[in-house]
């Protein structure tokens, strides 16, 4: 299904498409103990018109990934190095100036928890038109006409008075409408949606992912999407970043990497999705959890919850390379994954290569 | 907003007579008046005389009966000093205080801003361990001492401003300059405070997200959330200075009411005294009341939502309600979220 991607001029435009593209992005925290590396060489690419998921488990350096590239680290964090270009933009080597005027107005974020994200003390009005008063230079009057447009592009009844109100007096559904719309206020070319229905309940959570993916066609954004939720990526991602203790360990089509994983990792996440599973039947999971961040092993970052570990995996990292169309793994012997036993049976797997 | 000020008036009416019945009790054990008016050799009809005049020869319960009765016809005694309408006396001192006050207040409050804000930008840093060092020595130095060394300093050697006194411009920096000390380094530190928690709030990001330069983030996103710890304490601090800055009127001769207090106090003049008190602790009870509506006018999640009012309004208009109060915000978010669901998809 992906045959296309192999032509070389198919191929060439893909990677025009590409409105932002991160090379060997590094991200360090500094702590009292010292300086840990959280996000380590992360590259991908996010298309025009397409969703890009970050999948990964709390704490593996999505969210960090997200942040640097929007600009918005954490005084302790800083971008150690590599590249994230936004339409050609060096984002990085940008002043202060320049980077504003591209926030909002190049890249909108949404970010998770839609209560502490608004200002308790403006109006939505008010903070929905800012962008306006900002990057246009609109008056408070026509700010407030586009924040009712806004309003009802993403679907908040009665906008016409509830543009007067405070965050406080909204549903968590509606207060994650507004900050959406926040982030699309001036079509970006780019946007980052950091777990954006975690906090809600699961009726919402469809609604706003449905508004997401609505936007994203009217406008030809690209979408990088941080989640956890396997579900959510199968049902609204194109390609997919499976992240492990800050490094990338698998990228490629959804299609692709969900139904053939050439990772131990993504495998093991898939085979923990409970399918056909019956009353007292235990869940699988993988054994084990993430390693310290400041304690990361040399080698590679998985090795201690494989069951394809070997001594070349403690001794060395294994490289991003091509496992198939437009797919990679960062796993030495990703092509014996697709081999790999269920995990519930596989304590024993250490001998298997 | 009615029941509001009801519910205020009530609660501060006790208050008020515990501190009246304590004023006038207390002014009375100072000693008897009749030794500081009369002559030294006067004789015991004469003092007898002057004590039936002031209403002293009574005993002290039905003494405070006439006064709270004197109080409900407006009637606050006069001035044993000048014969003087004690109220009218309180009420000529008041606005040489209440000026001073603002004066202070406002130069106090709008450093402290600034102060606290750039400190808050760089916790830790060298502006913020500068701004420490200076907003606690200016909040810790006793303001007597500070008024004394600057009367030595600018009046007596530098001649700059006068020792005393209102006339012109700068017989108010030396007031103004002790009084500004306190209010300035207690602020600071409260805004700073409130500055670097604001400043570490999610809502932070968003709005730099939207690309707002670093003077809209820090002045209006964060300082709008940080000025409402910054009311409180502002607002306590200028009930001291309307309480009359006892010390410094007295120092600087500022004929304000603290001055007017201690020399009522000096004179054993109780019905000016007791007007004194009675007179700062209506403007108090005024002062809180403002503070409470700048509290709500900056935070509207304390404010019994006008924005609801408005909506059940409008609904009314539109057609029957929806059955769902939408007085609190609560009841507003759970009406809302049943209109989301219901509108589905």
């Amino acid at each position: 299904m992906m045959t296309e991607m192999l032509d070389p001029v198919a191929k060439e435009q893909a990677m025009d498409e590409a409105v932002l593209q991160v090379q060997g992005l590094d991200v360090d925290i500094r702590t009292p103990k010292g300086t840990v590396r959280v996000v380590s060489s992360v590259g991908f690419s996010a298309r025009r018109g397409k969703t890009l998921a970050l999948l990964g488990e709390s704490g593996c350096g999505k969210s960090m990934t997200a942040k640097a590239i929007a600009g918005l680290l954490d005084p302790v964090a800083s971008v150690a190095g590599g590249k994230a270009y936004l339409d050609a933009q060096d984002l990085f080597s940008m002043n202060g100036k320049r980077r504003r005027a591209v926030a909002g107005e190049g890249l909108g974020i949404v970010f998770q928890d839609a209560l502490a994200a608004l200002n308790p003390v403006y109006t939505i009005g008010t903070q929905l038109g800012e962008a306006f008063r900002i990057h246009r230079g609109a008056s408070r009057k026509q700010a407030k006409a586009e924040a009712i447009e806004l309003m009802r592009r993403v679907g908040i009844p009665e906008p016409e008075t509830r543009v007067n109100s405070y965050p406080h007096q909204f549903s968590g559904g509606m207060r994650q409408r507004i900050l959406i719309a926040m982030a699309v206020a001036l079509s970006p070319k780019l946007l980052i949606a950091d777990e954006p229905t975690t906090a809600l309940d699961v009726t919402v959570q469809a609604q706003i992912m449905q508004l997401l993916r609505k936007l994203r066609s009217e406008e030809q954004m690209a979408v990088v999407l941080i989640t956890h939720d396997l579900a959510v990526v199968a049902e609204e991602a194109d390609d997919v970043c499976v992240m492990y203790a800050g490094n990338v360990v698998e990228q490629g089509s959804v299609q692709r990497v969900f139904a053939q994983p050439t990772h131990p990792y993504t495998k093991g996440l898939l085979s923990s999705v409970p399918t056909d599973a019956h009353r007292g039947q235990g869940l699988t999971s993988i054994p084990g959890s993430p390693p310290e961040l400041s304690k990361i092993p040399a080698g590679c970052v998985y090795q201690d919850r494989c069951p394809l570990a070997a001594a070349i995996c403690r001794e060395q990292r294994p490289e991003l390379h091509e496992t198939g169309p437009g797919q990679r793994s960062a796993c030495h012997f990703s092509q014996q994954v697709a081999e790999m036993k269920p995990i519930d049976d596989s304590a024993t797997g250490e001998d298997a290569h | 907003m009615l029941t509001y000020l009801r519910k205020r008036i009530i609660a501060s009416a006790l208050p008020l007579v515990v501190v009246i019945i304590g004023v006038f009790a207390l002014a009375r054990m100072t000693g008897n008046p009749a030794a500081l008016y009369l002559p030294l050799n006067a004789t015991d009809t004469m003092r007898e005389e002057f004590a039936a005049r002031n209403g002293l020869d009574q005993p002290i319960l039905v003494q405070m009966a006439q006064y709270f009765g004197g109080i409900f016809r407006l009637d606050f005694g006069t001035s044993m000093r000048t014969g003087e309408d004690a109220a009218t006396m309180a009420l000529r001192a008041f606005p040489a205080t209440l000026q001073l006050a603002a004066t202070t207040m406002i130069i106090a409050i709008l450093l402290a801003v600034v102060v606290g804000s750039v400190a808050a930008m760089k916790p830790n840093g060298i502006w913020d361990r500068c701004s420490s060092f200076i907003s606690m020595t200016a909040a810790s130095i006793p303001d007597f001492w500070l008024a004394i060394v600057g009367i030595w300093v600018f009046a007596i050697t530098l001649g700059w401003v006068p020792t005393s006194g209102v006339v012109g411009a700068a017989a108010w920096f030396l007031p103004v300059a002790t009084l500004v000390m306190r209010p300035f380094g207690t602020l600071v530190q409260v805004i700073r405070g409130a500055m670097v928690s604001a400043l570490s709030e999610p809502y932070i990001k968003l709005a730099r997200s939207k690309g707002a330069t670093e003077y809209r983030v820090i002045g209006q996103h964060a300082l709008r959330n940080a000025a409402a710890p910054g009311l409180t304490v502002a607002g306590d601090l200028t009930v001291g200075l309307v309480n009359g800055a006892v010390v410094v009127e007295t120092i600087f001769g500022w004929p304000g009411i603290g001055k007017l207090m201690i020399d009522s106090i000096m004179q054993r003049d109780f019905a000016v005294l007791q007007a004194c008190v009675l007179l700062t602790a209506v403007a108090i009870f005024i002062l809180n009341i403002l503070i409470d509506l700048g509290y709500a006018l900056l935070d509207p999640r304390v404010r019994p939502s006008a924005g609801a009012r408005k909506r059940r309004k409008a609904r009314a208009a539109q057609g029957p309600t929806q059955g769902s109060d939408p007085r609190t915000p609560q009841l507003v978010g759970a009406s809302m979220a049943t209109t989301e669901s219901i509108r589905g998809n």
